[in-house]
């Protein structure tokens, strides 16, 4: 412990860490720049999300992190540990029980409340960067409300596939103001943006982050005779049988048998323990060598 | 028409450019009136496209005021105007047709979207509404319907430049600045886009400002002329008669220089 400062980074770093999200509070949805640092990881594998949880840490917080809703993938385990040794802090795999919880690509099933703090790794945080490719540009677009070229890609989605085909990262407006990117969440995912829980974003790489303050008004774009579709598989989970939550699609052997199983696994690992039971009540065996 | 009956819809007072120590444009006064069709020729660096894009709120100018009649609120210095009241200008009232098609159009965006893009930027968000608009107006510039899902890389430069005049007007503009329109393009379908220009300007009204050192295009398409050299405009007039009675020298030069056929 005495190698590392608290939670890795220096004081004063996570002072500047804080300023920007206290100000990423105050304007919702607007990226606010900061001076991202180098991690003890590549970029892509979640530094914005790790400064962001490292600043907003105290020694009292209960950490949990999942990797596409799962606990127990590689990434998740990875940072865990990271601020195991770091913060010496203590960790769970339970959404209820954590009250930091660091997220790649999913929103936990369960509602989260007041005293949660959900970090998101985000990749791109420049929803108008694949229309638009220079960042003068976009970010006059922002200031001046100028977002015409959004829907002009949802219009060239339902033109090519007769519906809107974004199926993550689906851009939102905040407040009636800023257009975000939820980072890549699936689109069923995000109706729960609207939520109890602070929301902090953190593009380490493209060193941004920006929030979501609790219970801001966040609206998936559409159109009228198009409306926004939160989408998921349509069968019940194979091992807890729910039917209301996000589905991963898992190929089982060579005659390409599928199965779809909740990628929350705390959600399906609570479900179970209560006795709810689905199509497949064994786990696959990918699940029981973990 | 005297100025008493009709308001002019562009009021250009004392325009001004330079780059560094290099003149763009220098003192440019004139009035364009609604459904007037103004042509500006000059040879290559007399400051015409510096002037368009002055008027067209692209370049800040150093000196002058562009005055336009907005809808809501009359008389307007568009030059001192705040930032989003011009954009939002520059996708509702006025419209910019530039020389190369590739730099008015989206190239990865298909002509719907390129269409439907200013009537999204102005609000519109029924799919089947902005769709069918863009099938209308790409009829009127006679781009057959089934095109309208292709990319402009897929079209001709000719049907590329009438993908960018449709994108332009699609939200009813009342002034168009035209660069060089039909420059690049081969002379039958020059004259079929000048065909299709002026059948639009007559028959929506349109004002414009045309740029080019085409002076055919300014004697099928404008009503008055300005000719330009070294940034000054040295003379203007009806077309027809500065074209066939030409005064100043240079003007002399540029009329006498037409290759006749």
């Amino acid at each position: 412990m005495s190698d590392y400062n608290f939670a890795y980074l220096d004081e004063q770093t996570k002072r500047m860490i804080r300023r920007a999200i206290l100000k990423g509070l105050a304007i919702p949805g607007y990226q606010v720049p900061f001076a991202s640092r180098e991690m003890p990881m590549p970029y892509g594998w979640g530094t914005g999300g790790v400064q962001l949880s490292a600043a907003v840490m105290t020694g009292d917080d209960i950490f949990k992190v999942i990797d596409q809703g799962a606990d127990d993938t590689t990434n998740a385990v990875s940072i865990r540990r990271f601020f195991e040794r770091t913060a010496g802090v203590a960790t769970t795999q339970a959404t209820r029980e954590a009250t930091v919880i660091q997220t790649r690509h999913r929103i936990p099933e369960a509602a989260l409340s007041e005293d949660q703090i959900l970090v998101y790794q985000v990749p791109i945080p420049e929803p108008l960067r694949f229309l638009e490719p220079s960042e003068v540009e976009t970010r006059k677009m922002h200031a001046l409300e100028d977002y015409g070229l959004m829907h002009v890609k949802l219009y060239e989605d339902i033109s090519a596939h007769g519906a809107i085909s974004t199926a993550y990262a689906y851009p939102v407006r905040v407040e009636g103001r800023y257009v975000m990117d939820p980072s890549p969440i699936p689109k069923f995912d995000n109706p729960k943006l609207s939520m109890a829980a602070i929301q902090l974003f953190g593009a380490g790489r493209e060193q941004r982050i920006y929030a979501l303050p609790p219970y801001t008004d966040v609206v998936s774009l559409d159109f009228e005779d198009h409306p926004f579709e939160a989408s998921k598989a349509d069968h019940p989970c194979a091992l807890c049988g729910a039917s209301d939550s996000y589905l991963d699609e898992l190929i089982v052997d060579d005659a390409g048998t599928r199965m779809f199983m909740c990628s929350d696994t705390d959600y399906c690992g609570t479900r179970r323990a209560k006795g709810h039971v689905g199509t497949a009540p064994t786990p696959p065996r990918q699940e029981e060598t973990t | 028409m005297t100025p008493d009956e009709v308001r002019p819809l562009l009021k250009v007072e004392g325009l001004s450019k330079s780059y560094g120590g290099r003149v763009g444009c220098a003192a440019v006064s004139f009035d364009l009136y609604p459904g007037e069709v103004m042509g500006i020729v000059g040879e290559s660096g007399s400051g015409k496209s510096t002037l368009l894009n002055c008027l067209a709120g692209h370049l800040p100018p150093d000196a002058g005021a562009v005055m336009f009649d907005t809808r809501a609120d009359g008389m307007r210095d568009t030059v001192t105007m705040s930032e989003p009241e011009r954009r939002m200008l520059g996708r509702t009232d006025w419209a910019f047709v530039h020389q190369h098609a590739r730099d008015g159009l989206r190239m990865n965006v298909s002509a719907g979207g390129n269409v439907g893009e200013r009537l999204m930027a102005v609000g519109a968000r029924h799919y089947g509404d902005i769709r069918g608009q863009a099938i209308d107006w790409l009829g009127r510039v006679e781009i057959a319907a089934d095109r309208i899902d292709d990319r402009p890389h897929q079209f001709s430069g000719g049907m590329q430049q009438r993908l960018q005049i449709a994108r332009n007007l699609v939200t009813g503009p009342r002034l168009v600045f035209m660069d060089e329109p039909t420059g690049g393009l081969d002379v039958s379908v020059q004259a079929r886009l000048l065909d299709l220009m002026r059948g639009l300007v007559r028959e929506m009204g349109l004002s414009a400002v045309i740029v080019t050192h085409d002076l055919a295009v300014v004697r099928l398409l404008a009503h008055r002329l300005m000719v330009m050299k070294d940034g000054y405009v040295v003379e203007t007039g009806l077309t027809d008669q500065v074209l066939d009675d030409p005064q100043h020298a240079y003007t002399q030069l540029l009329v006498s220089s037409v290759l006749q056929v």
